[in-house]
């Protein structure tokens, strides 16, 4: 066994207590679906974990009517103080069961138990903790007193954090006093059957949350609904482009938290080891499956061949393969779909004049894998350069000046995120003014808090989750507004201009 | 003998130029009663592409500028309307047929207007931004950041609103150092390019606030559908045949714009309207061990 070498540690699955089948979570109650019901497997050994029901759009119908009535009857009447306490029980709930729900996210997403244990799910208890707090404080939330719930919230999320992007849903919603129709992504309904549970644990009122698992199509008729009155979607920008059509034009509030393409920047002064670290953590996490990963690498002329080397060192000390191995630090990918869409990104890139590097281990002989990859030799036209991979795949550009490097960062139409690595405390905000991104990370990367408000600019969707401006997004102004002490038309009259006028 | 009037030729206002429409129509403004008072620029598709890379080539610098410089420069928007409310009336009172009293009120609550928001230039940020108490050895803070180019159409009712409402829309979004495409009240366009020779010599920079006259019938849909314009306000296009408004808002979903909806007459001055045309930027920073 050599020095990085380690002996399998893999996290037992004892800790689950899986049913061989999960029906939708409707009205407080485990129902049957209309739909066909549909099998979720581990992306990592394609074995099926369990069996999930499909909502049609009667099921959706049935969802949001529960949602309606537990809204106008007990949840938007129920004091803050009181929404708040529920939403501290579940945080409790979650801190209590976060190993089994940390076991059953990586057998199910494919991600490796290291992020699902430190990361996903200490951060989906954090969210439901910060919010709770929000329940009987929502006059401080900055729209004026008496700010309004907006009613139904159907929420739609993906399959790259998917109970830590339920929390982030679920909790500002009710928080602010909406209910929630909630659809998991197809491929990783599981932990959200499991949080069901904890909803039943923690005696939320019945209709408050209501979930509805399947494909595209039952996301499709919650958005398009005409009874919910929010709309709160994370996922790709092509599907956000389709809802922003389907709302258009409705009462409905919108909020999108789409693709990326960020760009991490490093200066020639910057503290090399750390920007490396940064640079990994800020593709390789979570496989690159986050939508504001660092994936094209913008830097500095003069240090680009030392960067490139020290991150091809770095990544041959990475482990691939078992989620469920406390040493693995690259997981599965999350489905035979998006592998191979990275796969033909991936080519893409070769034909195009990029070189391609990856790191060289083995891979599992089942499941989806993709080995971490860098490109180097990208230039701004390639569609690696342009296109969200979603997966491990870093695009290495170089430039110049710092007007080269904002210039080359902004050339997207998307505006997630952004990372800057230099010593220059000036030159960093500097930078951080000029580049069009909702979140900037400098001198570290893919740092979230529920305290921290998170989304982007133009193509990266619109709103923001997080802090108080996330709770916004859940509330309304109740008209009131503060008198603009007007001295017009009253105390003018007998002025000069208006006799000239008037003669 | 009363002296023969020398009658001012209207134009549109695009990027601190006064250009007639380079398709060279023009269209008959009216009083109410009929009676004709102007040929008015009839901007075309061609205009309105110019006028927003204007916008987008005046952006980055009005944004840069300090927002105190920019609230002075609304301010002094304020300072010269007063100067000029004679004139404005005078527009007013012709192109909507309401009394000068009327006329008179309506110029005067524009004036209060940008001194309003000239005041918010400095202050909003402080309102819509945050630091933010995440768990770790982070600097994080949360500050709102101009969305870029905003088009937008001008409330379109027949009175009350041809100034004060340009300046309703106009005033919250560019205060924050967004800038403006902004189709004036068809009926009465008159004021709206009085007030940008207004613009022009109260030192807001060229392109910052462009002015189109015509139909916003035909010039809606190009903004609304253009790649480089970040957000729409159809504050007055509800006024649109057919709900004509939605498939603006449909066609702005292509490129994810920010839409605020139509209102009634001319948005009452709101913080809301501020930060409609802003994005949240949260940077983090790492913080050493000591």
């Amino acid at each position: 066994m050599s020095f990085l070498e380690y002996a399998p540690a893999p996290e037992s699955t004892a800790i689950l207590n899986l049913k061989a089948q999960y029906g939708l979570f409707i009205d407080g109650e485990f129902v049957d679906g209309s739909g066909e019901v549909f099998d979720t497997i581990s992306p990592a050994t394609e074995e099926v974990i369990a069996r999930i029901a499909q909502a049609d759009a009667s099921d959706v119908d049935r969802a949001v009517a529960a949602a309606r009535r537990s809204y106008e009857k007990v949840w938007s009447r129920m004091s803050g103080s009181d929404r708040g306490k529920y939403l501290f029980r579940i945080a409790r709930l979650v801190q209590e069961r976060a190993r089994e729900l940390a076991v059953a996210e990586s057998l199910d997403n494919g991600k490796p138990i290291r992020e699902t244990r430190d990361v996903d799910v200490p951060l989906v208890a954090a969210w439901f903790f910060y919010y709770a707090g929000w329940a009987d404080k929502l006059e401080y939330a900055g729209l004026g007193p008496k700010p309004r719930s907006l009613g139904v919230a159907a929420q739609v999320i993906p399959w790259n954090f998917p109970l830590l992007m339920l929390a982030w849903k679920i909790a500002p919603a009710l928080a602010a006093g909406n209910t929630v129709v909630i659809k998991p992504a197809e491929t990783t309904s599981l932990t959200a059957m499991l949080f069901a549970e904890i909803l039943q644990q923690a005696d939320l009122p019945p209709g408050v949350v209501n979930i509805v698992t399947g494909p595209g199509a039952t996301g499709q008729a919650l958005v398009t609904h005409a009874d919910v009155n929010k709309v709160a979607f994370t996922g790709s920008t092509d599907v956000g482009r389709t809802i922003a059509r389907q709302v258009a034009g409705t009462s409905k509030k919108l909020t999108l938290e789409l693709g990326g393409k960020a760009a991490n920047i490093v200066f020639d002064d910057a503290a090399i080891d750390q920007a490396v670290e940064g640079v990994v953590n800020g593709i390789f996490f979570n496989q690159g499956h986050v939508c504001c990963a660092g994936s094209r690498l913008l830097v500095q002329e003069n240090v680009h061949d030392e960067v490139v080397d020290r991150l091809k060192q770095r990544l041959s000390t990475l482990r691939l393969g078992d989620p469920l191995d406390k040493n693995t630090d690259i997981g599965a990918i999350n489905s035979a779909a998006q592998l191979e869409r990275i796969r033909t990104l991936s080519d893409t890139g070769e034909n195009e004049g990029a070189e391609r590097w990856q790191l060289d281990c083995t891979v599992p002989d089942k499941g989806f894998w993709f080995r971490p990859t860098i490109f180097t030799r990208v230039s701004a036209a390639h569609s690696i350069a342009r296109e969200e991979i979603f997966g491990p795949v870093l695009s290495v550009l170089t430039f110049r000046t710092p007007e080269e490097a904002v210039a080359k960062a902004n050339n997207t139409p998307y505006g997630l995120s952004a990372g800057i690595w230099t010593e220059k405390a000036s030159r960093m905000l500097a930078l951080a003014d000029r580049l069009r991104a909702g979140v900037i990370w400098a001198n570290t990367f893919n740092k979230f808090d529920p305290a921290s408000p998170f989304g982007g600019y133009k193509e990266s969707g619109y709103g923001r989750e997080g802090g108080r401006q996330g709770l916004t997004a859940y509330l309304e102004s109740s008209g009131w507004q503060a008198p603009i002490e007007s001295s017009a038309a009253s105390s003018r009259s007998g002025r000069k201009a208006r006799k000239a006028v008037a003669k | 003998m009363s002296r023969l009037s020398v009658p001012k030729t209207y134009k549109l206002a695009i990027g601190g130029a006064f250009p007639r429409s380079e398709s060279g129509r023009t269209y008959v403004v009216t009083a109410p009663s009929g009676e004709f008072i102007a040929n008015a620029s009839l901007a075309s598709r061609k205009d309105a592409r110019d006028a927003v890379v204007a916008a987008r080539g005046a952006q980055p610098k009005w944004a840069g500028a300090t927002a105190y410089n920019r609230g002075q420069v609304l301010y002094r928007i304020a300072e010269l309307l007063e100067g000029r409310r004679a004139q404005f009336v005078d527009e007013i009172v012709q192109s909507e047929g309401v009394t000068a009293t009327a006329a008179g009120a309506q110029v005067d609550a524009t004036i209060d207007l940008w001194v309003w928001y000239a005041g918010w230039a400095d202050k909003y940020a402080q309102l819509a931004g945050n630091g933010n108490p995440v768990s770790g050895p982070y600097f994080n803070l949360s500050v709102p950041d101009a969305t870029g180019v905003v088009a937008a159409i001008a409330p379109q009712d027949s009175t009350g609103v041809s100034l004060l409402g340009l300046a309703a829309v106009v005033a919250p979004i560019v205060l924050s150092g967004n800038t403006v495409v902004v189709v004036a009240n068809e009926a009465a366009p008159l004021s709206a390019i009085s007030l940008a020779e207004v613009l022009a010599t109260s030192d807001v920079p060229g392109g910052v606030v462009n002015v189109l006259t015509g139909s916003p019938a035909e010039l809606a849909p190009w903004l609304a559908s253009h790649a480089d314009v970040n957000a729409l306000d159809l504050a007055g296009a509800g006024s649109l045949a057919d709900g004509a408004w939605v498939d603006l808002q449909i066609s702005a979903a292509e490129t994810l714009k920010r839409v605020l909806p139509p209102v009634e007459g001319a948005p009452a001055p709101s913080l809301e309207r501020i930060t409609a045309f802003v994005e949240t930027k949260t940077v983090w920073h790492t913080k050493a061990m000591l």
